[in-house]
């Protein structure tokens, strides 16, 4: 036993009350779906059953599309000042009410508290702050003296930020003058429920947002909807294509943030201390469910042996565990489905010929759980490097010189995210400017920001997300 | 990685030999100190942030309460200090709490050198150490022959450990070896006609350094020619001990050790007030180097106030209620 042992830190739950049972939020008001059909959401550290969802039907989701139609001409209509105010006082509600939100994401999510209160909620609040302050400005947004709103946008978010991509879909759409319907992810609804009631007392006028919850069939029903002109979705490359498939042909306008294999590259005269914590946070951040991480680790090799020492001596000291404890680094994973893919891309790594090490660390009984871990000698060739694990595994690969770097960064069909690390100034700029990536970050990793636009290249997706470019997405331009 | 020695034994001296070449001309020692990686200081920052977020709860924070006050350096460094009030702090040093036997005694007395005898007295029987600011502390602007002699004064008068002040203005000017062979000749001075040696701690004072690369480089310099620990600030200037920096000097005992196998001390000094900031300041030692260095035998506070507001956070831990100043002695 470690002589200085942290005692347990719980947050608490109480400052949470969860219904037994959640409605679908259309037109301002919880009604049950259509069919009364229900589905569980669970905990996924102890997989416990937090609440019981509606699942959406097309009738549903049509009622929803609806009401977002017959509100889009008054909000549409406002004056972007006034809009802002709406915006405004959700965010200051968001601020007000963060603990309480950071511990349902916690528990819906599976992630660390620490993340959820230092990350997750200030950016959810920062990004409604943002995009208020745009909302009475569009017409110097650069995109004509007047530009118009789409209508009725559907979005489709995912599970491993559920608060804070709802905010990305939701804030700058509403300043500018769309209405929403929004489905959140099968297994993380219960924040963009909380949310729906942060918008009812803040007397958003009723249908400007709709929260439809369901499955992947829900969300399908929702982008192939013809009422709608606008479709944002964030999530796995697979169904980013069958979306834009659905909606080719239509007078759709989409953005699509798919997903990633980002490569953080490290040279040999990077700061080591900090590009350990880069490196760190790149991959293990949210228990690697992250579309930007640095999952593929390319480091000179002439500093390899010292960088990954010193890695594994920093992985050693990471606490994997209950997510609500103030102290833990990393959670548990989202759900069985995607501990199961994590699991066999990791064992591929291991059959195919790549050494895979994790440090000792003792994983809850219940609950879905993956040990961070770190492949070495990993090749181009390997599944591991090609394909995206979203879970808390690093592959490891070399380089010799910056030409080298770039090829192998950019070998891949994705093109999200970029990290690179040095202390020359002149070499984060060249290779910033030969990356193939839609974000590029020097001597950090992982950083966001609202006014700064977040988007890939390739199959990464197309369209942004944050900034005045953000603003793009929702305009008729 | 080599077997580890302590920084003040015979073997460490073996060791920092083999380095010699290192330190052998200024420019060979420039090349070395230029060549340690670079801190990048956002990141760094944010590291000994993202420490400091640490929840430090219940038990252990009753382990860290008691560790942090075995760990301090009691001190008193005022031109109006008096053997009376050396005295009162000796007393306060070896019975922190005088409602309470069962805390800690602290690690040592910290005064000035003239003050070293007293203190010698007053501590005679206990545990503690008597540590002396020396050679012109705290600025360093004297001739070498006259920190040498402050530095033997202390010594002769019995001081157990030593905290000298490096040359500011030779580091800053690049005179890398000047500042080395200085350390040196003081180690030298630090030892006793029986040939044992005080321990010296070697200041950086790095408000004055200004940026992390000087202090990872003044870090190892200093390693080099024989700290047995290295130490944040005098307490004088205006920044002394932060979090990032006290992170950059674990970050190089850590190094060091790697690179030679010998353990160096660290010890932050001025500015720690609260136990809350002691805290994550152990945090920090417990997450970078571990447990080998979490005793007071590795890591020391250079603190005053710091003592009662520990006591003060003890007694709410024991009794579930805040007493107050009144409960705490002043000294």
């Amino acid at each position: 036993m470690p002589v200085f042992e942290y005692a347990p830190a719980p947050e608490s739950r109480a400052v949470v009350d969860i219904a037994p049972s959640y409605g679908l939020f259309i037109d301002g008001e919880f009604r049950e779906a259509g069919d009364g059909k229900f589905f569980k959401t669970l905990s996924p550290s102890s997989e416990e059953v937090l609440s019981e969802v509606a699942q959406a039907n097309a009738e549903d989701v049509d009622r929803a599309v609806k009401a977002a139609r017959k509100a889009f001409e008054s909000w549409s209509a406002l004056p972007g000042a006034e809009r802002a105010k709406y915006l405004f006082r959700i965010a200051r509600i968001i601020q007000e009410r963060s603990r309480e939100l950071a511990v349902l994401e916690s528990l819906d999510n599976g992630k660390p508290i620490r993340e959820s209160r230092d990350a997750d909620l200030p950016l959810v609040a920062a990004h409604f702050f943002y995009y208020a302050g745009w909302a009475d400005k569009l017409a110097y947004a650069g995109y004509g003296a007047d530009p118009k709103p789409l209508g009725v946008a559907g979005q489709v978010i995912p599970w491993n930020f559920p608060l804070l991509m709802l905010a990305w879909k939701i804030a700058p759409a509403l300043a500018t003058g769309n209405t929403v319907v929004l489905k959140p992810a099968e297994t993380t609804p219960l924040s963009a429920l909380f949310f729906a009631d942060i918008c009812r007392r803040a007397g958003l006028p009723k249908g400007v947002v709709n929260i439809v919850t369901g499955d992947g069939s829900t969300g399908a029903e929702l982008v192939a909807h013809p009422g709608i002109d606008k479709v944002a979705f964030t999530g796995s490359t697979e169904v980013g294509k069958a979306i834009a498939r659905t909606v080719a042909g239509t007078k759709k306008k989409v953005t699509l943030e798919l997903g990633g294999k980002a490569a953080n590259i490290v040279f040999d005269d990077a700061p080591i201390d900090q590009a350990v914590e880069g490196i760190i946070s790149g991959i293990f951040f949210n228990q690697g469910h992250v579309c930007c991480a640095g999952s593929r680790l390319l480091v000179q090799e002439s500093v390899q042996d010292e960088l990954l020492d010193a890695l594994k001596r920093r992985m050693r000291t990471l606490r994997v565990g209950d997510p609500l404890d103030k102290n833990t680094d990393i959670g548990a994973i989202n759900s069985a489905e995607q501990l199961a893919r994590i699991r066999e891309l990791a064992d591929a790594g291991e059959a195919e010929g790549a050494e895979r090490w994790a440090p000792e660390c003792e994983l809850p009984s219940s609950g879905y759980w993956f040990a961070p871990t770190l492949f070495t000698g990993v090749t181009q060739a390997h599944r591991i490097a090609r394909e995206e694990i979203f879970g808390p595994v690093l592959s490891v690969l070399t380089f010799r010189t910056p030409d080298e770097a770039v090829a192998k960064a950019n070998n891949t069909p994705y093109g999200l995210s970029a990290g690179i690390w040095t202390e020359k100034g002149s070499r984060i700029l060249s290779m910033a400017s030969k990356l193939r990536a839609g974000v590029i970050w020097s001597n950090t990793f992982n950083k966001f920001d609202p006014a700064s636009p977040f988007g890939g290249y390739k199959e990464s997706g197309y369209g942004r997300e944050g900034g005045r470019h953000g603003l793009e997405a929702y305009l008729n331009v | 990685m080599p077997t580890t020695v302590p920084a003040y034994g015979k073997e460490a001296a073996e060791r920092l030999a083999s380095m010699a070449d290192v330190t052998a001309t200024d420019s060979a020692l420039r090349r070395f100190l230029h060549g340690l990686p670079g801190v990048d200081a956002v990141g760094l920052q944010a590291r000994a942030a993202t420490l400091g977020t640490r929840s430090i709860k219940t038990t252990a924070k009753a382990y860290a309460i008691d560790l942090a006050i075995s760990m301090i350096d009691l001190t008193t460094l005022e031109g109006a200090d008096t053997p009376g009030k050396v005295r009162a702090l000796c007393a306060k040093g070896i019975n922190p709490d005088p409602t309470d036997r069962t805390v800690p005694e602290v690690a040592a007395i910290c005064v000035y050198g003239d003050m070293v005898a007293t203190a010698k007295e007053a501590l005679r029987g206990s545990g503690l150490q008597v540590a002396a600011v020396a050679t012109a502390f705290p600025s360093g602007r004297a001739a070498l022959p006259v920190k040498l002699a402050d530095t033997r004064d202390a010594v002769a008068a019995g001081a157990d450990e030593i905290d000298m002040v490096i040359d500011r203005g030779a580091f800053l000017s690049g005179r890398y070896l000047e500042v080395f062979e200085e350390i040196r000749h003081v180690k030298e001075a630090c030892v006793r006609p029986d040939g044992s040696a005080a321990h010296l701690k070697v200041i950086f004072e790095t408000g004055e350094l200004q940026t992390y690369d000087n202090v990872r480089r003044a870090s190892w310099l200093a390693m080099l020619a024989g700290a047995d620990f290295i130490k944040t600030s005098t307490g004088k200037v205006s920044v002394n001990a932060t979090p990032p920096v006290t992170l950059v000097l674990l970050e190089a005992v850590r190094d060091f050790r790697a690179a030679t196998g010998v353990q160096v001390g660290v010890k932050p000094a001025g500015g720690i007030r609260t136990s809350k900031d002691a805290i994550k300041y152990l945090v920090m030692v417990n997450e970078t180097l571990g447990e080998e260095w979490l005793t007071a035998d590795w890591f020391r506070f250079g603190a005053s106030s710091l003592l009662n507001d520990l006591l003060m956070q003890r007694q709410k831990l024991s009794t579930g209620r805040y007493s107050g100043p009144d409960y705490v002695t002043v000294d």
